[in-house]
């Protein structure tokens, strides 16, 4: 397989692979308890509610941790080895996964500034992907 | 009205090796048997059946039927590698309960001899799958490497978990990686999955093993030292990594607390520890999340020494990293525990170890199961 293996977007995950579309990433946000979480669920982690809506935050974040994968048994992730997975720790407070791209492996921190780009899968599916930021995490 | 007290009072283990000719179920069965033969008991007196295999969608009703046993309590309970630990506390409540009297608890398989590699039913996060994270280490990987920022813990003090792993296993004739290897070695060996490399992961191998649960009025009159069940705990805090919401404690706190408080008993009684090492991380959080040592301290404890001869003997066998590890280690951990407090470990006997714990981590650090063992009471 040469694509990235693409997510499954049904149901409340649905908003967010395809918010990447205006370039925009959204969290889901209960609006009982107004706080935002990842990843998207039908209902609130935090409270239980179900009035969940999504707010557009501003795609910067921090890494807060991450690892160098040497090796997959996968041929689309084999061909792109060493590659990065981060947990990206957004300004707006939740903490996302993604591949961080665009840079050296050797040279992602802990605590490095990032901001969001999306991959186009198509079938509305835009993968949200991080790469250093210049100017810091806003 | 008193507790009713249970006792582990058979332990065994079967087809630890590289290459096997039996099924996942032959293994759990030979397993089982064995179990039973050491508590002096027979098939046909167990009436609780726990089991959990990656092999089977309904394992507890696959060894049963295998057995010839119709049991009045069945639990194929998955917290992955914790679930036999868990299995522990289940069978206590329902032997306390009355539900049933003698129950087995078993795990097995045969994955290094059919693919040479992970046999697992694990799902993937839909959150998590575009982005290639590697199952299980990278969820490893990421924890460690947060640990190794917020705490200091270097690559040296990962390193040497894997050095003294191997260093019991020299002393256990049935381990299978028991050759010595050096803090170099391990940082010589290929990187995996950044901060972890290939000697800082556990064993691929074959491999089951059973224990046996019963009453003490019932153990006393069976022929072996019984190992007293004192305190067990269970917590998860997630399933996915991704969902972890702080990368350096787990859930063992508080599921350790519980174990504790139950037993009336704290780190410091302990003579032997099992921590479930499936990553050389693993035994460092462990070492910390059950209150050997405070959050960030668990690589200088792990230097101070945790081998042969020291004052806190942790994963006697050789464990994960260099006795076995066929998928799910817990199994392990308990029988163990059981034959060094009875005494029964030869060149590798902790002297004499009356207490003992046994904590195993499931799925990426999600799942958690505590015992407390002790031959004393």
């Amino acid at each position: 397989m040469t694509t990235r293996p693409a997510p499954d977007s049904r149901g409340p995950g649905r908003a967010y692979w395809r918010s990447g579309a205006d370039g925009v990433l959204r969290l889901p946000r209960c609006t009982a308890c107004g706080r935002l979480f990842w990843y998207p669920r039908t209902h609130c982690p935090h409270c239980g509610s179900d009035a969940i809506d999504w707010v557009a935050t501003g795609g910067r974040g921090r890494i807060y941790t991450f690892t160098v994968v040497r090796q997959s048994p996968e041929p689309f992730f084999a061909a792109r080895v060493p590659y990065v997975v981060a947990m990206v720790e957004l300004a707006e407070g939740p903490r996302v996964m993604a591949n961080v791209v665009d840079c050296d492996v050797e040279s992602v921190r802990i605590g490095m500034p990032v901001s969001v780009l999306f991959e186009d899968l198509g079938e509305d599916i835009y993968v949200p992907l991080f790469r250093p930021a210049v100017g810091g995490a806003g | 009205m008193t507790r009713t007290e249970v006792a582990i009072v058979g332990a065994a283990e079967a087809e630890v090796n590289w290459t096997t000719q039996l099924s996942a179920v032959d293994v759990m069965a030979v397993a089982t048997h064995r179990a039973l033969a050491d508590a002096g008991l027979r098939v046909t007196d167990v009436d609780g059946v726990f089991a959990i295999s990656p092999y089977f969608w309904m394992p507890s009703l696959t060894l049963a039927e295998y057995l010839g046993v119709q049991p009045r309590v069945s639990d194929s309970t998955n917290m992955g590698g914790a679930s036999v630990v868990a299995h522990v506390g289940h069978a206590m409540r329902a032997i306390q309960a009355g539900a049933c009297e003698v129950a087995v608890i078993a795990y097995a398989s045969t994955q290094r001899s059919d693919t040479g590699r992970l046999v697992t039913g694990s799902d993937t996060l839909p959150y998590e799958r575009p982005y290639g994270p590697l199952f299980p280490i990278s969820s490893y990987a990421l924890v460690a490497q947060r640990h190794m920022y917020e705490h200091g813990t270097t690559r040296g003090q990962l390193a040497q978990v894997a050095v003294t792993a191997r260093k019991w296993a020299s002393l256990n004739p049935s381990a299978l990686k028991p050759e010595p290897i050096t803090v170099n070695d391990v940082l010589a060996s290929p990187l995996v999955s950044d901060p972890l490399r290939r000697l800082d992961c556990c064993l691929v191998s074959n491999g089951g093993g059973a224990v046996v649960v019963t009453t003490a009025d019932r153990a006393r009159r069976l022929p072996k030292t019984p190992v007293h069940v004192l305190g067990t705990g269970e917590s998860h805090s997630h399933r996915h990594i991704a969902a972890m919401r702080d990368f350096t404690t787990t859930a063992a706190v508080a599921c350790g607390a519980a174990a504790w408080e139950m037993a009336g008993r704290g780190p410091c009684d302990m003579d032997v520890v099992q921590i479930y090492d499936a990553f050389t991380i693993n035994t460092i959080i462990g070492l910390e999340d059950l209150g050997f040592c405070p959050k960030g301290d668990g690589g200088r404890l792990i230097e101070a020494g945790t081998g042969p001869g020291s004052k806190l003997p942790v994963n006697t066998s050789g464990g994960g990293l260099a006795y076995c590890h066929p998928g799910m280690f817990g199994i392990f951990l308990l029988v163990e525990t059981v034959r060094q407090l009875r005494g029964e470990c030869g060149a590798r006997q902790v002297p004499a170890a009356r207490h003992g714990v046994a904590h195993a981590f499931g799925g990426v650090f999600s799942g958690h199961a505590t015992v407390v063992l002790g031959s004393d009471a």
